[in-house]
């Protein structure tokens, strides 16, 4: 069956007034209820086990890495498996604190994020409302080529960046990190997008209330744009927290490293203490996790709706 | 003006360019005029506007690429300083197995993760289904391996795939299979890290796809049951095919960011692991070259293969979206 057909049988249903149809095959329109109902009930229970069995596999892994910081070293690395511990070893959280420089690198992961935000939501919110509702010489081809940079991946640009905050002196700084980050393509793509969804009424009355052109962004339409602006901010802040090859590339420290290139450095240690590399790295990861869960469907939607991490 | 089918706040990805339609002249016909038809444009105001990201962008982004695209013909000393080596890096690049190891490498983490994505078109259908408890509840247990650090899964992945105490060779000796050093094996180390690739990018796939799913007409369905078609009959008549714009759409995502696999590999493999060579990826040579072995010229020939490569692909993918993707 093509969906050709589909559309025209659709419509032949939708033609026959629902009258005909009872007195046509009253027993078989019967059956076919009772057996949609019995089919749509029998599927929810494969369904619910599909996806309850999947979602279970999907959060194992927390689960484990959970169970795992709880543990002993030796009961992580026991050839017979240990699914629960003999005693809860929350001490293990504690000497994350000690074994690693966790909190100077949980305080620049915040600092990067925060500022990496902040500067993404003014310098895109200003870029996608000037490409949106100005009208100035040149402006396609500047749109043009800005949005020429989103389909460029990143390894492009990475070795030109290291050498300008190698150049400026900013290596293993916070500067160095946060510096590229400061500006988004993507962002001042998914801000014009939303201001571009606009009615021009609001800007025509502010105008004629003799609002200039940054008071008229400033109070009327940015404040329109918080879905949008949300939405940037997740990605950002999600991006920001979880990157990995930009702080390994500026910083050689792991003080000065963020969490998430702090972790790695733990990597290929022969005498690793896996209980403590496991509660550190659900301590790293849970500031973001509980934003997800707080905001769940923001996230979900904002993340799927412009398709980047 | 173009996005009539979007609700307000929910950005189209420039991916989905289709719908709604990236014009670089902006919106200059039709409807409103956003600024008014004023002959002197808005004068000074447009470039306050937008100096301070034309400036980052130019400098941190739009430079950088014109740069790269100069280094990859160029070759650099030691101590610094280079000399023009026309494509020299490229005639090395080719002839380097490396750079077939580290591709052949990419492509079959690539393959393994597509292979969620039809999973994922038959989870999303379940997800869909009216009625259905705790929808939420499972929208929030598959989405978050995407929302995690990779460094910090990559930590429990790292002891699962151990080979003497790992969970995952555990599990294979109870159905009789002698699991290998997944970490420390060539082969089987990027068959590890695809399969947490695609742990992690199932449930992405999933809810973009129950987003497209929710634009089919329910009306279809019925119709199709009263024509007897079975549950699977609709699947594969009604769903598969009308879906076909969100497949394309999560099946490009998916290529592009499987091509730039990086931080899982990293994490899951350590940077001193010997089977490294053996298992890189194509950004994973990238790095050795312009960061560890400081190869500038060498590593921005990688980086200009990736793209074109990238490039390629994207193209053919869309060449052949007209062929498959139903409707517009």
């Amino acid at each position: 069956v093509t969906d050709s057909t589909i559309f025209v049988r659709t419509r032949t249903v939708d033609a026959v007034p629902a009258p005909t149809i009872r007195r046509g095959a009253p027993a078989t329109t019967a059956r076919t209820a009772r057996n949609r109902r019995a089919r749509r009930g029998g599927s929810h229970v494969v369904a619910h086990i599909v996806l309850g069995v999947g979602g279970l596999i999907m959060a194992f892994p927390f689960v484990w890495q959970l169970i795992m910081s709880l543990s002993t070293n030796t009961e992580v690395q026991s050839v017979t498996p240990v699914f629960w511990p003999a005693e809860l070893q929350w001490d293990n959280y504690a000497r994350v604190f000690e074994r690693l420089p966790f909190l100077s690198q949980l305080q620049t992961s915040i600092t990067i994020t925060v500022i990496r935000t902040l500067a993404q939501i003014l310098f895109c919110t200003l870029a996608g409302y000037a490409f949106a509702r100005m009208r100035f010489r040149g402006r396609g081809v500047l749109l043009a080529l800005v949005l020429s940079i989103l389909m460029v991946p990143s390894q492009v640009y990475l070795l030109s960046q290291y050498q300008l905050v190698q150049g400026f002196g900013l290596l293993d700084t916070l500067g160095g990190l946060v510096l590229p980050g400061l500006f988004s393509a993507f962002g001042t793509f998914l801000m014009r997008t939303a201001f571009l969804a606009m009615p021009a009424e609001l800007e025509e009355a502010a105008r004629l209330d003799g609002a200039n052109p940054f008071q008229i962004f400033w109070k009327v339409m940015l404040p329109l744009a918080t879905p949008t602006i949300s939405v940037l901010a997740i990605t950002t802040v999600l991006w920001s927290w979880n990157e990995l090859l930009w702080p390994l590339v500026v910083t050689t420290f792991s003080e000065n490293m963020p969490l998430s290139a702090g972790l790695a450095t733990l990597i290929g240690d022969r005498t690793t203490d896996y209980p403590v590399v496991m509660a550190a790295s659900l301590l790293a990861m849970a500031p973001v996790l509980i934003m997800f869960i707080v905001l769940q469907r923001r996230v979900i939607d904002g993340l799927a709706s412009s398709g980047l991490k | 003006v173009t996005s009539t089918s979007q609700r307000p706040g929910s950005p189209a990805s420039p991916l989905r360019g289709r719908a709604e339609r990236v014009r670089p002249g902006g919106p200059r016909q039709g409807g409103h005029q956003p600024a008014g038809r004023r002959i002197a444009g808005d004068g000074v105001w447009p470039w306050l506007f937008l100096a301070p990201l034309v400036l980052g962008i130019s400098v941190f982004y739009f430079w950088p690429v014109l740069q790269t695209a100069f280094y990859s013909l160029t070759k650099w000393g030691v101590f610094g300083g280079w000399t023009f080596a026309g494509f020299a890096n490229y005639l090395a690049l080719f002839a380097d197995p490396s750079l077939y190891l580290s591709l052949g490498n990419t492509l079959l983490y690539t393959g393994i993760v597509l292979l969620g994505i039809p999973i994922a078109v038959y989870l999303a259908s379940l997800l869909n289904l009216p009625g259905l408890r705790f929808a939420a509840l499972y929208r929030v247990l598959f989405f978050l391996p995407y929302v995690a650090m990779p460094t910090a899964v990559a930590m429990v992945w790292r002891v699962i795939f151990n080979g003497d105490f790992g969970l995952l060779n555990h599990a294979l000796a109870v159905v009789g299979i002698d699991g290998p050093y997944w970490i420390s094996t060539p082969g089987a180390a990027i068959v590890a890290v695809a399969i947490v690739g695609l742990w992690s990018s199932l449930g992405f796939s999933m809810i973009v796809l129950a987003a497209g799913l929710k634009n089919i007409p329910p009306e279809m369905y019925e119709a199709a049951e009263l024509d007897g078609a079975t549950r699977w009959r609709q699947f594969q008549s009604i769903t598969v095919p009308l879906l076909t714009p969100s497949i394309f759409f999560v099946t490009i995502v998916t290529v592009i960011s499987s091509f730039q696999l990086f931080d899982l590999l990293y994490a899951i493999l350590g940077s001193s692991n010997p089977v490294l060579p053996k298992s890189m990826s194509l950004v994973y040579f990238f790095y050795r070259e312009g960061f560890v072995s400081n190869d500038k010229g060498y590593a921005a020939a990688i980086a200009m293969v990736i793209f074109l490569l990238i490039g390629i692909v994207t193209a053919i993918q869309f060449r052949l979206q007209k062929r498959w993707v139903q409707g517009d």
